[in-house]
């Protein structure tokens, strides 16, 4: 029957509505289902997962000595020569030349942040930084040397 | 109700007064990307439709060529950067094939876990964007809720939210994070909770149902012709899920089902989204309380070398079938990487099954094709 | 007690005895310009805040709380910034039209709050056509549409236009029927019968089930002659970028906001007037206390609760739906909205020949 057909279109059509329109007042008269977070106000309580992987940082200790040997290896892993590793040669007490970094130089504005550094050091002399606020106004500043000034390589890493 | 009826052949297609030439994109809301179409219009019915490319050629293949074998697999992250793992996981089975190294069973079933997860994080931005696409702007922030939880699992395991590189030659890169299976069990509470809210926001809305329904048919013939793979294909009926088929890793030994619709138009494209979506909560079920134990890495040389040869896998994306073709010469990069990739061939088919219908039905079908742009140019 | 109306007499009769009759009338024009001007403003800024605010929470966001309390002042926020934008012209459109299209816009949306009875017994003009005034006032807003997407040379801009002709002309038939419904129920035209004969209960409830299928009908259809999602085919932000004001910046651009806004208002306010009982308080027949502590409450707060509520209804529609194709759409009005409401006002019409409404 056309008539019938027609009417049962009609009220099909307007249940199918009715519930979409039922979820979204749902939505509208509860609050606490907003999953907004604000992000500037929250930075106190902000905690990023401690292998997000932010920025290359290379950890020191209190006596500013890193683990970081210059074997370059970290520079042969990096995709797009984000890392340049420049090396000196110390002289040791007891005399002998020992190849040491002078200056581990960090291009962060190449960085893609893909750990492979990471995993190719093998005295874990690099790690990743939870940092992500990175915009700065001149883009030189995000060249970065990692190793402090006056830095020493810790004792025993070899 | 309206049907797209006859399919306008080329000769009705020539140039003639009062055609109207639009261009859409590279800069256009509904194009998710910098797609260029070109349409040609007789009012609002679509005559042509023809797709410009290379807005954002990056020519990921020929960089490949001059990064090492554990160098190249990041980089394909950016391609269809809504599966990256999917895409990471590719070229790694590529390497592995040429090594010859046996993936730990902890390495292969972690890495199934996230190919699901990435593929339901896919399925779910493609809903949302979807449904945008037909004016609805609400199930994009619902579908975002969802989707944020899978992206903090991952944040959580590999450190990033969308380009991971979490798979390496021999398996991956780090062991799961201790709350991982915790998390990934809230998230399956959290999404059979919500997923009913879908069909009540967008799949039953009679609305919705009439702009799917009936328009861009693609009969099972030309989805084999033109090329097309994944939800595009099994929309029309044919049976094309690469884990079912070419089974990799531990797919062979999962109990989950092919999604088919023998439709073959916008909704049932639509529908075999929704469904897959199912199947991949299915095998998480299945697996995210059987992780094996041992090593989720295999031990690999510091230096990889393929041996001289020409080696070809294909996976299974959010988007259909990824294939990834290196060519060694015993190097320790590739001579030559070729990937095939779901998108350019999904593209191909929208001037076919667009001609005859609306300005706004384009949108829909592009929609249903979901389209990622980077993946098409790469 | 304290009322609209008591107000506009004080001033009458101030103005009438210290200045002659002429000056009388042109300063009583003058004040009633500068408060619907005003009012527009404000009403802009409320429903834009609202808009936002609305689809936020059913997003499960939080919608702008920044500027201001909770973000109550981001759209006087927006307002300045578009304020001091420039409004560019593009090169090929026909100026005088691209920049006359958006006044013609604000014009007839201002045209339009003449006959909108307010408070009780505060109306700027009551004509004894009012009804036939509103509807035949808001279809010249299609003109600056089409005037706006044919000046932009702008081929989006042209589709959207020309959508919006054909959904205005076609929805502005069912809108006017459903009116008529209620008018047929009334025998008059005029706002102000409309209203008094709903002083022992609202059309809604008075008129059985032919005053709500017009509610109805009339609801669907201004949704679509103001161009509001689900109808937003001349918009339509993911095929036509932004339809007819693709090429609009600046203050032009926020000027066709503006009377998409005021549009809203005005046909809700119609509506809350023919069907809820525009500034009439809720009465329920014989419960003299309760009908007293309804008459407390000012007609205005009856008349803008009502209004505000009908515009919250078509804001929820807007965060529901997607979009209608432009051949559904017509299919909508022509095969179904069309029969329906013709039907419909027979059947009013019988019923108020038999007088078997309350």
């Amino acid at each position: 029957m056309f008539i019938v057909k027609y009417i049962k279109d009609i009220l099909g059509a307007v249940k199918s509505l009715a519930i979409g329109m039922k979820r979204t007042l749902y939505y509208f008269t509860h609050h606490k289902e907003i999953i907004t977070q604000q992000y500037p106000d929250n930075k106190d309580t902000l905690v990023l997962p401690e292998r997000f992987k932010g920025e290359v940082v290379m950890p020191h200790n209190e006596v500013n000595e890193h683990r970081c040997t210059g074997c370059t290896a970290c520079e042969l892993a990096c995709p797009n020569g984000t890392i340049k590793v420049v090396t000196k040669f110390d002289i040791t007490p007891d005399g002998k030349k020992k190849k040491a970094i002078d200056k581990l130089v960090y291009h962060l504005e190449l960085c893609t942040m893909c750990n492979l550094c990471i995993e190719a050091c093998p005295s874990d002399a690099i790690k990743m930084a939870q940092t992500f606020e990175h915009s700065v106004y001149d883009r030189s500043q995000l060249t970065k040397i990692l190793n402090n000034p006056g830095s020493k390589i810790m004792e025993g890493v070899e | 109700m309206y049907r797209q009826t006859d399919i306008i052949s080329d000769a009705q297609v020539s140039p003639q007064e009062g055609d109207l030439v639009i261009n859409v994109g590279p800069q256009h809301p509904a194009t998710h990307g910098v797609l260029h179409l070109v349409i040609t219009l007789n009012g609002e019915t679509i005559k042509k439709v023809e797709p410009h490319l290379g807005y954002i050629h990056r020519s990921i293949e020929k960089m490949c060529e001059s990064l090492t074998y554990r160098q190249f697999i990041y980089v394909t992250s950016r391609m269809d950067y809504l599966s990256a793992h999917i895409n990471n996981h590719a070229c790694a089975l590529c390497v592995e094939k040429g090594l010859q190294v046996e993936i730990p069973a902890r390495a292969q079933v972690i890495r199934v876990l996230m190919d699901e997860l990435t593929r339901i994080a896919s399925h779910e931005l493609w809903w949302g964007a979807m449904a945008m696409d037909l004016g609805a702007f609400t199930p994009f922030f619902h579908a975002f809720r969802e989707r944020e939880t899978i992206n903090d699992i991952m944040e959580e395991t590999c450190g990033a939210r969308l380009t991971m590189n979490y798979m390496v030659p021999g398996g991956v890169m780090q062991d799961v994070h201790p709350n991982f299976q915790r998390r990934v069990k809230e998230f399956i509470q959290l999404y059979k909770r919500k997923i009913h809210e879908y069909d009540e926001l967008v799949t039953g809305n009679i609305i919705f149902q009439n702009r799917m329904k009936g328009v861009g048919y693609l009969s099972p013939e030309d989805a084999v012709a033109y090329g097309c793979s994944g939800p595009v294909t099994r929309g029309s009926g044919v049976s094309s899920d690469i884990r079912k088929i070419y089974p990799y890793e531990i797919y062979d030994k999962l109990n989950f089902d092919e999604v088919l619709e023998s439709g073959g138009d916008s909704f049932a494209r639509y529908m075999i989204r929704i469904r897959e979506m199912h199947e991949s909560i299915k095998i998480i079920e299945q697996l995210i309380d059987n992780i094996p134990e041992g090593d989720f890495q295999a031990k690999t040389k510091a230096v990889l070398k393929l041996p001289k040869g020409e080696f070809y896998t294909r996976v299974e994306t959010a988007r259909g079938e990824l294939g990834v073709y290196i060519v060694s010469e015993g190097g320790t990069t590739p001579y030559r990487i070729k990937f095939r990739s779901p998108g350019f061939s999904n593209l191909s088919v929208l001037d076919h099954i667009a001609r005859g219908s609306k300005i706004g039905d384009l949108v829909a079908m592009m929609g249903t094709l979901d389209l990622v742009i980077p993946d098409i140019d790469r | 007690m304290w009322s609209f109306s008591h107000i506009a007499d004080f001033i009458h009769e101030w103005l009438s005895s210290t200045f002659n009759p002429t000056w009388t009338l042109i300063i009583e024009m003058v004040i009633a310009g500068v408060c619907v001007i005003g009012l527009f403003a404000a009403l802009g800024l409320v429903l834009v805040i609202m808009e936002r605010k609305v689809s936020a929470w059913i997003q499960i966001r939080l919608g702008p709380n920044r500027v201001g309390p909770k973000g109550m002042l981001q759209s006087l926020a927006d307002t300045l910034k578009l304020l001091v934008k420039e409004g560019m012209t593009p090169s090929g459109a026909d100026k005088f039209l691209f920049n006359l299209a958006p006044f013609i816009a604000m014009i007839v949306a201002m045209l339009l709050f003449a006959p909108i009875a307010f408070a009780k017994d505060f109306q700027l003009w009551d004509l004894n056509i009012g009804v036939l005034y509103v509807s035949a006032v808001s279809s010249i807003m299609v003109i600056s549409i089409l005037m706006a997407g044919w000046s932009s040379n702008n081929k989006y801009s042209l589709m959207g236009a020309m959508r919006s002709g054909a959904q205005i002309v076609s929805y502005e038939l069912s809108a006017g029927l459903s009116i008529l419904a209620v008018v047929v129920l009334t025998g008059s035209l005029s706002i102000s019968d409309i209203v008094m004969s709903q002083a022992d209960g609202w059309w809604i409830f008075k008129g059985h089930i032919p005053v709500i299928i017009a509610f109805i009908i009339f609801l669907i259809a201004v949704t679509a002659e103001t161009n509001r999602a689900p109808f937003d085919l001349a918009e339509a932000e993911s095929e036509l970028t932004a339809g007819f004001h693709t090429e609009y910046s600046g203050m032009k651009f926020a000027l066709f906001f503006l009377a998409e806004y005021m549009n809203v208002f005005i046909v809700c306010a119609i509506g809350a007037t023919l069907f809820l009982g525009g500034w009439m308080p809720f009465h329920i027949g014989n419960w003299e206390g309760f009908n007293h502590v309804m008459d407390w409450i000012p007609s205005s707060v009856w008349f803008f609760g009502k209004t505000f509520f009908l515009i919250f209804v078509i804001m929820w529609f807007r965060w529901t739906f997607p979009r209608l194709r432009i051949d559904q759409l017509l299919n909508l009005e022509w095969k179904y909205l069309l029969p329906i409401s013709m039907f419909n006002i027979l059947l009013a019409t019988l019923m108020a020949i038999m007088g078997w409404h309350f």
